[in-house]
């Protein structure tokens, strides 16, 4: 692999064992299903903001028989409603954005030819190609896609008889995420091994990336999570096709009593948020890795902190795995159980303080290059800050108890994870553009597309709050049955104007970046004085990333301003001056 | 017809936007500038407009909505427990709302402070252990009494004793509730979802001694500070009894019953006088659970102990129900 290999077209644009051109798979496959996402999310704030109201645009993208006259159907809003979360949280948030910068960065930065087994990241992508196929496929079946929400909580996702959506829609949904956890498998195993056993000499582990650090805990919470889930689908596809009662129960559906009996829905609760729970930060931790890499380099400071960063982390990554259980506290658990939760969940709120504050220190007495990349890592802690300190009332058991369920929830899972994870993904983008395609993207529409996506993001989901704080629960087609809930349909119509801009300027993105990738300015080998060592490879790409020698590191990657220095960055190759000790 | 003319709008927009970025790039290179480097004009630009849109507009928009939809926020709890979440409810958004006005102008200051400039040193700061003791430790220090607090809470209301509660099943099936009242003897009769036939909608047993005085009801009265005992089951999917006013959840799992003990505090009465004559408790559904999920209700009254004997001796026993048509 040492050498710059012979490729053919297949060989270098579709099956290639290149990490770098894996990367790009990933991230073309995950912002073609983004646009997807955003657009059914559109789509069903329509009838959010406006209920019974017929639009041609519902009619043009559903057809006659989902949105018969312009309006949509309650059972097609629930699919869509379903369809938004699961390609946003697996397609766009976990494949997206771990397969993306773990295959982009991982062998880069350590200072590897390549991941430990090519091979095995080509497979991991084509598994993900597959699983993407037979969702998007979903879509077509007459009976719509899988309705039951992006959990499928059974007996509603079992139950073909309870929502035309449980039918041959929700088998390919089963099917999409099997294939989709073996994709996951075989990336995180990869990383894994990769980051332990491939550093090149003198990446010690006190010297890695932020970047790497998380993307390393991502990797072995996927490893230990995603298989829990696989199970946990497994049982359900059991309970559909071969008349097992793992989950189901004394049902009488249609008028028919079912012969199953000695099931429990909960147990499924209890296998599908334990991958659940530390899925959430499967998508954020990648996030908190660039964005304290672009915050570092273009604060042109170290990252204030770093042994603290990488505490942090390890601890959020271990609480991910105790937390599982407040995401039940209303199905009748046992209320000690419910006490532990809610004990282990608050506890999250220290770390995450840990890493703001360090993220503030780290900008100040800064001298902030504000690249798009920056501001976007700048939103990342503003919306961090916001959608964490909702999770404190979440999170107790004897508030959720009011909360739960409800748009509060909404809101904050969507500022907290959903627009964290966005804005840690479109920093990443911005920030290693150059590396990935030797142009830079356009700096004044990376400026446009970040404040108008700020602006409208947080004009969707603040608002949310308030729904959620009024009573109105999530997942409801219109909230025109009750009148206790007549006075919010301006907040309706203020967040679906604010969905539609922001949806819109995303457009302005994704123009950006394919404009960029034929046209852009050529870039130079480290436009942004980086110490990383994925900065000093040529700018052209070429398969095992070094012409000549791997270079060796001989300090931390955040050598910033730092005093003494020739210039005000030092790369990790860069051997320590005489003297001069290591921060 | 209409979709090649949006189809032509979309490729029209994107050939005037790449011909303005290459005009854009082209006055650049006469210039002899890199069209993408960041100058300090625009560190300075987006500072500027980071303090102005984080901390200004952003934080304004956010009193704005507690000023002008906070009147949308639900009442205070019409319940005894209800009133204690109010309680740490307040408490909690006390602190977080502060540590949310002390942190995000923090934030937009750096930022619009520390804009880049040419020849500015920034400052070499890897760590300092005292400072990361510090915020490691007040969060924690601040933390402490929010979690004892809501356990304790917590405690109370799942721990609340119903030795003396009416008691009262909830039953619920797509996509409506129906109520079960355990009658003289408190007793619900058994039920099993086999025995579902014909008006007996909720499967009871009538062989059942206790089933003998249930009384099954579509809409759900509550004698005012007398505590109950809520009995939930479900007969198809996964349900939730959610009463906002009540400041009660409950999941309804098929295959299981699930319980909400409380007391409510107001009659509906009072609230209307509050509230405005369109008030009324309502119990909604809060778990997916099918197409008309958004419609599943169940009306609510709370009264005085003599309305509330008046409704019930109009109400016939389940078994008179079965006998009689």
């Amino acid at each position: 692999m040492s050498e710059h290999h012979k490729e053919t077209f297949l060989t270098k644009y579709v099956f290639s064992l290149d990490h770098k051109m894996i990367a790009k798979q990933f991230l073309i496959t995950g912002m073609f299903m983004g646009v997807i996402g955003m657009l059914m999310s559109i789509l069903f704030r329509l009838q959010l903001s406006n209920p019974g109201e017929s639009f041609a645009v519902l009619e043009f993208f559903l057809g006659e028989k989902w949105a018969p006259g312009g309006v949509l159907d309650p059972n097609i809003y629930l699919a869509l409603v379903t369809m938004h979360g699961t390609i946003l949280i697996f397609w766009v948030l976990t494949a997206g954005l771990t397969g993306t910068f773990a295959n982009f960065l991982i062998p880069l930065q350590i200072g590897a030819r390549d991941m430990a087994s090519g091979f095995m990241n080509m497979l991991s992508y084509w598994f993900f190609f597959a699983a993407t196929i037979v969702l998007l496929y979903s879509l077509f079946v007459e009976s719509g896609p899988a309705a039951a929400g992006w959990t499928i909580y059974p007996p509603l996702s079992a139950l073909p008889q309870a929502i035309p959506g449980s039918g041959l829609g929700q088998d390919l949904w089963l099917i999409a995420i099997t294939l989709f956890v073996v994709s996951s498998l075989l990336g995180g195993l990869n990383y894994i091994v990769t980051i332990l056993n491939m550093r090149t000499k003198g990446m010690t582990m006190s010297r890695l990336p932020l970047t790497i650090w998380a993307l390393l805990i991502v990797a072995i919470l996927g490893v230990l999570s995603f298989p829990v889930l696989l199970s946990c689908a497994l049982l359900l596809i059991f309970d559909r096709s071969f008349g097992t009662s793992f989950y189901l129960s004394d049902i009488i559906i249609n008028g028919e009593a079912l012969h199953n009996t000695g099931g429990s829905p909960i147990l499924f609760e209890h296998l599908f948020w334990f991958l659940g729970h530390p899925e959430v930060y499967i998508i954020l931790l990648p996030a908190l890795g660039i964005v304290s890499e672009v915050i570092s380099v273009n604060s042109r400071k170290p990252i204030f902190g770093y042994k603290a960063m990488v505490g942090a982390l390890i601890l959020i990554a271990f609480l991910s795995f105790v937390v599982w259980g407040h995401h039940m506290f209303i199905t009748g658990m046992d209320p000690f159980l419910g006490s532990v939760f809610t004990f282990t969940t608050l506890l999250i709120a220290i770390p995450s303080a840990v890493k703001v504050f360090n993220y503030l220190a780290t900008l100040w007495r800064a001298n902030i290059r504000f690249t798009p990349a920056m501001l976007f890592a700048i939103g990342f802690v503003s919306t961090f800050i916001t959608g964490g300190l909702t999770g404190i009332i979440l999170g107790d058991s004897a508030l959720d108890i009011n909360v739960h369920d409800t748009y509060f929830v909404v809101g904050h899972f969507h500022i907290v994870m959903g627009l964290s994870a966005i804005y840690g993904m479109l920093a990443g983008v911005y920030h290693w553009f150059p590396k990935m395609y030797g142009r830079m993207m356009n700096k004044k529409l990376g400026y446009f597309h970040f404040w108008v996506t700020f602006i409208s993001a947080y004009g969707v989901f603040f608002p949310m709050h308030f729904l959620g704080l009024a009573g109105l629960p999530r997942r409801y087609y219109t909230n025109s049955a009750f009148p206790m809930f007549d006075g919010l349909s301006d907040i309706n119509e203020v967040i679906t104007f604010f969905a539609i801009i922001g949806g819109l300027v995303q457009l302005l993105f994704i123009f950006n970046f394919f404009y960029s990738i034929f046209k852009g300015t050529k870039a130079t080998e480290n436009p942004w004085g980086s110490n990383t060592l994925e900065w000093t490879t040529p700018v052209e790409r070429i398969h095992g990333n070094w012409p000549g020698e791997i270079p060796t590191v001989e300090r931390w990657a955040y050598d910033y301003s730092k005093p003494g220095a020739d210039q005000d960055f030092v790369p990790q190759n860069v051997p320590l001056k005489e003297g001069e000790t290591e921060h | 017809m209409m979709s090649i003319l949006v189809g032509l709008i979309i490729l029209l927009s994107v050939i005037v936007l790449v011909q303005i970025l290459r005009v854009n790039e082209l006055v650049s290179e006469v210039k002899d500038q890199d069209a993408n480097e960041i100058t300090d004009k625009d560190n300075n630009i987006q500072g500027i407009l980071t303090f102005a849109v984080f901390g200004v507009l952003f934080l304004g928009f956010v009193l704005w909505q507690f000023k002008y939809w906070g009147v949308h926020i639900l009442p205070p709890a019409s319940s005894l427990h209800g009133a204690t979440i109010d309680t740490l409810m307040n408490f909690t958004m006390g602190v977080i709302l502060f540590v949310f006005f002390l942190t995000q102008p923090i934030l937009a200051w750096f930022a619009y402070k520390y804009r880049g400039r040419k020849n500015t040193v920034p400052y070499f700061y890897p760590h300092n252990n005292k400072l990361e003791v510090i915020w490691t430790v007040v969060p924690t220090l601040v933390l402490t009494p929010l979690i004892i607090y809501g356990l304790n809470v917590w405690n109370d209301i799942t721990g609340v004793d119903t030795t003396n509660s009416k008691i009262i099943e909830l039953y619920a099936k797509q996509f409506n509730w129906t109520a079960r009242y355990a009658g003289d003897d408190n007793t619900l009769g058994q039920a099993n979802y086999k025995l579902v036939e014909g008006l007996n909608v909720l499967g009871v047993d009538m062989n059942d001694d206790s089933a003998q005085d249930d009384i099954v009801t579509r809409e759900v009265h509550l004698v005012v500070n007398e505590p109950v005992l809520l009995k939930m089951r479900s007969q198809d999917v996964i349900h939730s009894a959610f009463l906002p006013h009540f400041r009660v959840q409950m999941n309804c799992v098929p295959g299981m019953t699930t319980q909400f003990g409380f007391t409510p505090t107001q009659t509906t009465a009072e609230m209307k006088e509050q509230e405005g004559e369109d008030f009324e408790f309502v119990l909604l559904c809060n778990k997916i659970c099918g197409a008309a999920h958004y419609n599943m209700k169940m009306k609510f009254i709370v009264e005085t102990q003599e309305e509330y004997n008046a409704w019930m001796a109009s109400q016939e026993t389940l078994k008179n129900t079965l006998t009689l048509n």
